[in-house]
């Protein structure tokens, strides 16, 4: 899962008629990637979804009515209802704001922290470097979902710690992402030449560095998303994350769990969405690298 | 290459000291009074006392912090503040071993399943044998292993009775949590074996072998498998640790007793050391594979400087 080297193309900034041919030139790209705008379009009707999707149902997500417990899916409810007799294609649509604000959220902030970090690692270097590269090897140490685990368990169970530990389970792979760029841009001749004029390093970083290395962060944020959604739901469906009734769908599936025996369709649709979800993002993400950064793999 | 492992195994000992600091830490991160949260509120105050004095909450910190690396280099992982009883105890006496063997047999199935998969796609690069390898692994990749674990569950051994649900021990009982287990993993290592076999494909000196007249099957397993395996290896040393953090949720679905359930019992029972102990052994055990792989791959790789 590392991302070898980063292509780092020079690129004038600045200046808004190369950056509009830039961007025709990426969208015209983006296009020839049938997978990428796939995964883009499925990812826009996600978003539609989340924001009036709620209008759209007639049930509400989280009241209980025993009359309509455990019915299979029908013409009135097309995902079924689940064991407190709630419509579970509502509760999935309530489910997709959760799910995907907990991924942008997230990986927002971690990459945030992990840019800051990867770029100071990356371009002063030295004994900030060593540090910084120490700390992500030992976050790295922790395998898979170990860590946001245990920063869940301390901190408490809720969705909103759940986030937290999201986020700082993402900043070790930013910061190593963003320094190998830091590293790949800074050594071009005009970033030395800029030095050798006395620019600050304020406006190397910002006016430079940061624009070249905007293309692998992007990658990076959007396979990320679906390592953060995996993370979130897994933890809400140990009972970590978010509590029932909130409609997240990992903790769906974690309160469903004892009735899916005899009723299958409690626990397929919201494994299901997020499975849909999580394929967009990775679509999308494979895409942008192969049209963004041609150099960089998995 | 003496020295190269002995250099590596000296790397690994910042990591592993980061690691114990950040374990050791998770203990002052709880928010409040810890020894009152671990108790659980309203507990008489001489009870809560007794905890806080036994964790040894009272020392200062860096004292704290020796104490519990002492006890560690003992073989010490603290006492469980449910059963009273040594941690690494209960952790190593079976917990620990069913996890190891849950994590081996998935890394076998996940390298099996990938490999093949990746040299299949590669090999018939664009058919539809290719696209669809890629997209089951791109499903694959997508899913989170717990719900394939319950689907899995839900068919193979509730509706056809092929396979028992729970627990672990007979093979009944350990093919669905390593399919369940292994599934990402193949998924990841399908990929990126396709991807190196075609970058090795397209290099000269397949090109010079193929117009030498070197059989097709020849070329693919003898010359191109072999370098394209390189990036591949370091992937599954990487992946071994998401199967050990998979592993909790895995065991937590197929009520499997390994440290994965053991973890998340003690999370809901506010059994804090227990905690802090089967996330030090797992990372530990993490670093640890993530070194043999290193140095094994350089062991097959001697030509591959790292310096």
């Amino acid at each position: 899962m590392h991302n070898m080297t980063a292509d780092a193309r020079p690129q004038e900034s600045g200046n808004h008629g190369t950056r509009l041919v830039q961007w025709k030139s990426f969208y015209h790209r983006l296009r020839k990637n049938k997978a990428a705008l796939w995964g883009g379009y499925f990812l826009l009707l996600m978003i539609i979804v989340a924001v009036i999707g709620p209008l759209l149902t007639q049930y509400d997500p989280t009241k209980v009515d025993y009359s309509t417990k455990l019915l299979k899916p029908s013409a009135a409810h097309w995902f079924g209802t689940d064991h407190n007799g709630r419509d579970i294609f509502t509760r999935i649509i309530h489910g997709m704001r959760l799910t995907l604000s907990v991924g942008f959220i997230s990986v927002i902030i971690g990459a945030a922290f992990g840019v800051v970090l990867g770029i100071i690692s990356g371009y002063y270097g030295g004994k900030w470097d060593t540090l910084i590269m120490r700390i992500t090897d030992v976050m790295l140490a922790f395998p898979g979902i170990l860590l946001a685990l245990a920063v869940v368990s301390v901190l408490g169970k809720n969705l909103f710690n759940v986030i937290i530990a999201v986020s700082i389970f993402s900043i070790p792979t930013f910061a190593r992402v963003v320094r190998g760029s830091t590293l790949a841009v800074r050594k071009l001749e005009y970033i030395d030449a800029m030095r050798s004029l006395g620019a600050s390093d304020g406006r190397i970083i910002f006016g430079h560095i940061l624009p070249n290395i905007t293309s692998p962060i992007i990658v990076q944020a959007t396979l990320r998303i679906a390592v953060a959604i995996l993370t979130a739901s897994g933890l809400s469906f140990l009972g970590l994350g978010a509590q029932p009734p909130t409609p997240e769908w990992g903790a769906m599936l974690n309160d469903g769990r004892n009735y899916i025996m005899d009723h299958p369709h409690v626990a397929l649709f919201p494994g299901l969405s997020i499975v849909v979800v999580v394929i967009a993002f990775n679509l999308l993400g494979d895409g942008l690298r192969d049209v963004l950064d041609p150099k960089m793999k998995k | 290459m003496l020295i190269y492992s002995i250099r590596r195994l000296i790397q690994t000992i910042p990591v592993v000291i980061g690691v114990t600091i950040v374990v050791f830490l998770l203990m002052h991160l709880i928010p409040g009074d810890a020894a009152q949260v671990i108790i659980g509120e309203g507990a008489p105050k001489e009870q809560v006392e007794k905890i806080r004095e036994n964790l040894g909450l009272n020392d200062p910190l860096p004292l704290q912090y020796w104490n519990y690396v002492s006890g560690l280099l003992q073989g010490d992982l603290g006492d469980s503040i449910r059963s009273n009883r040594p941690i690494a105890d209960e952790i190593f006496k079976s917990r620990f071993w069913i996890t190891v063997e849950l994590a081996i047999y998935s890394t076998i199935l996940a390298v099996f399943l990938g490999i093949l998969a990746g040299i299949i796609s590669a090999v018939k690069k664009s058919s539809p044998a290719d696209i669809g390898v890629m997209f089951i692994a791109l499903f694959g990749l997508s899913m989170p292993n717990f719900w394939l674990g319950l689907m899995l569950i839900q068919y193979f051994a509730v509706d056809l009775g092929w396979f028992r649900p729970s627990g672990w021990g007979t093979w009944s009982q350990t093919v669905l949590p390593v399919i369940t287990l292994g599934t990402g993993g193949a998924a990841i290592i399908a990929r990126m074996t396709r991807s190196s076999m075609l970058e090795v494909i397209g290099q000269d000196y397949i090109r010079t072998a193929r117009a030498k007249g070197v059989r097709e099957r020849i070329i693919v397993y003898r010359h191109a498998l072999k370098n394209a395996m390189i990036p591949v290896i370091t992937v599954i040393g990487l992946e071994f640790g998401g199967l050990l953090g998979g592993a909790v949720l895995t065991e937590s679905v197929f009520a499997v007793n390994g440290m994965g359930r053991y973890v998340i019992d003690s999370i809901r029972a506010r059994d804090f050391p227990v905690v802090q102990a089967t996330v030090l052994v797992l990372s530990v055990m993490f670093v640890l594979v993530n070194l043999l792989v290193d140095i094994s791959y350089r062991y097959f790789n001697k030509r591959i400087d790292f310096d």
